[in-house]
């Protein structure tokens, strides 16, 4: 072999173009986190006005009076959390049984065919929900179930006052439709996940195939289950179309789920085209600070209880 | 010699693949049968049909009986959990809960009977691991996790726990090929006791432990049974030339 057919130790050329590329990298990964610390202190710096003025007042606060010049966010927050909270509640048990009912329990064929559909219910619009949810979900509620409630369970401070049909309740089942679709196809991604050498433990013990699914699914997947249904609540307190259209947007804190209420990304919503002051965008904005800190907080708890959950059992992730 | 189990003109496909054909074979109460074979040979196949297993499968099918004193658990009208509770079952990788304590892996499977009184649960605990000579090991840590355990720990854990349901018939599918000499020396021990009260059928692919652990071996090559005898005589003077080949290692 001769010198003139291996390649030369250095190639300029290469050296150049690794550098460019690691350049752009670096650029585009280091803009994400420029546009985040941007969003943030702009956010901050436009709530000023109104952080100096009402202080601790503007969480406690249940005053929203853009005319006077007051405002309190307590009505707005206890809105999204009740709304996201209970439509979670709700759509966790459904979801699990989605997800169990396809991987383990249908015939794989007609798992196939349902897991996609289930999957392109996350893909419409959040307005088309609120649309479909305002024209025919809310009269509804208002012709035949919300009356019937008030009937049998008027007793409970849950189910007191006139029955409009957009209310909480209205939000609360829109946004469970709406977040199905997510924790549906990610638990069974996580129950798909789970080794056959499990399921056959718990069955070779004698177990049906519901004990099966208490034994050896559940707590083997629980802690991807728990993250599926974060996600869930992220997107419904986020959720700002489709929960504008049918809670009403009346801010008040009524133990009733048929009263209408109001949340924050509604008000942001609603609002702000059309402040009337500089204090009223300066509030607006702190509603989607706070918005944004709830989040972070719903977050925060959650990687915690996951974290304590799956603390020990090391070969859940093996 | 009463059998305990009796296979009778076993078939088993997976859809177009006719894995096991017309295997008949009879195991005798309180002895180990080992089931030997290269690869790919359907001794596994043929052990998960013991306890039905294969139901698990959609493209398995199952012709043939098998007979657990006399009645045949394939029969239309028997649950396969109710056979699964007399046949238990211990894997090749052990496979413990692992989201449960030691204590709650063992008695897991004894729990689905129903409402169980805390004293007759650490009753049924302490006896299982004392089975399977682990509870001087984990006394002092019944609550930690089940994943703490070593390798053979943790398969005499499920083997605790497969007794602890008080089978009749253990089905064991390699259960010693993942561990270290020393382990597997102590499982080899554990299955000459476990004889005494069950009826032991064993899978392995190594031809010593079935040599050292079991009193008849049937050696399956191709989804048939070539040749089923004592142990003794399999190992020393078998009848068919295939058998004597893989024995002496010429192939497989």
């Amino acid at each position: 072999m001769s010198d003139m057919d291996s390649a030369p130790l250095t190639d300029r050329r290469m050296i150049k173009g690794d550098a460019i590329f690691k350049g752009v990298i670096l650029a585009l990964a280091g803009s994400i986190l420029l546009i985040l610390l941007i969003m943030m202190f702009e956010m901050v710096k436009e709530s000023l006005p109104a952080i100096k003025k009402f202080g601790g007042r503007f969480l406690l606060g249940r005053e929203w009076d853009a005319v006077q010049g007051e405002f309190g966010a307590l009505d707005f927050l206890y809105g999204s959390v009740v709304s996201a909270v209970l439509a979670i509640l709700l759509a966790t048990p459904l979801s699990v049984g989605a997800a169990l009912f396809i991987t383990d329990i249908a015939p794989r064929k007609v798992g196939n065919v349902i897991a996609p559909i289930i999957e392109l219910l996350a893909a419409i619009p959040s307005v088309i929900y609120g649309l479909w949810g305002v024209l025919v979900m809310a009269p509804w509620l208002q012709q035949s179930v919300q009356p019937w409630l008030i009937e049998h369970f008027g007793f409970l401070p849950f189910f007191q006052g006139a029955p409009y049909g957009v209310s909480m309740m209205a939000a609360v089942f829109i946004l469970m439709i709406m977040i199905i679709p997510i924790i549906t196809s990610i638990t069974k991604e996580v129950l798909l996940a789970v080794p056959v050498s499990q399921k056959e433990a718990a069955y070779a013990l004698g177990a049906t195939r519901w004990e099966m699914v208490r034994m050896a699914l559940i707590p083997y997947a629980r802690s991807g289950v728990l993250g599926a249904v974060i996600l869930g609540l992220g997107r419904a307190i986020g959720e700002t179309m489709a929960v504008t259209m049918v809670i009403g947007n009346t801010p008040q804190i009524s133990l009733s789920l048929l009263a209408p209420a109001y949340t924050m990304p509604s008000v942001i919503a609603n609002e702000f085209a059309e402040t009337t002051s500089k204090l009223h965008a300066s509030a607006l904005m702190e509603v989607g600070l706070i918005l944004l800190v709830v989040t972070l907080i719903i977050n925060i708890m959650a990687r915690l209880l996951i974290w304590s959950v799956t603390r020990g059992d090391t070969g859940a992730r093996a | 010699m009463n059998s305990k189990l009796k296979l009778e003109k076993l078939n088993i496909h997976f859809g177009a693949t006719h894995a096991v054909k017309d295997v008949s074979l009879e195991f005798p109460a309180n002895t180990v049968t080992a089931i030997i074979g290269p690869s790919g040979c359907g001794k596994s196949t043929v052990l998960r049909s013991i306890n039905r297993m294969h139901d698990l499968t959609p493209s398995a099918r199952v012709t043939g009986r098998i007979l657990l004193d006399e009645a045949d658990i394939y029969d239309r009208k028997v649950d396969p959990v109710a056979v699964r509770r007399r046949i238990g079952m211990v894997f090749q990788k052990a496979n413990p809960f692992p989201a449960m304590s030691i204590y709650d892996n063992v008695i897991s499977g004894y729990k689905l009977n129903g409402r169980v009184k805390k004293a007759e649960m650490d009753e049924i605990v302490e006896s299982s691991l004392r089975r399977v000579a682990l509870w001087d090991e984990v006394k002092e840590r019944l609550k930690s996790s089940a994943m703490a355990l070593s390798g053979g720990q943790q398969q005499r854990l499920c083997i605790a726990r497969t007794v602890a349901v008080q089978p009749e018939v253990i089905l064991m599918d390699e259960p010693c090929s993942a561990l270290d000499p020393i382990a597997t020396l102590k499982i080899e021990e554990l299955i000459a006791e476990l004889k005494e009260q069950y009826t032991v059928v064993i899978v392995t692919h190594n031809m010593q432990q079935a040599a050292r652990v079991s009193d008849c071996t049937a050696f399956l090559y191709l989804g048939e049974l070539i040749e089923f005898d004592v142990t003794k005589k399999i190992f020393t003077n078998p009848t068919k030339s295939q058998t004597e080949d893989y024995i002496t290692g010429r192939f497989g």
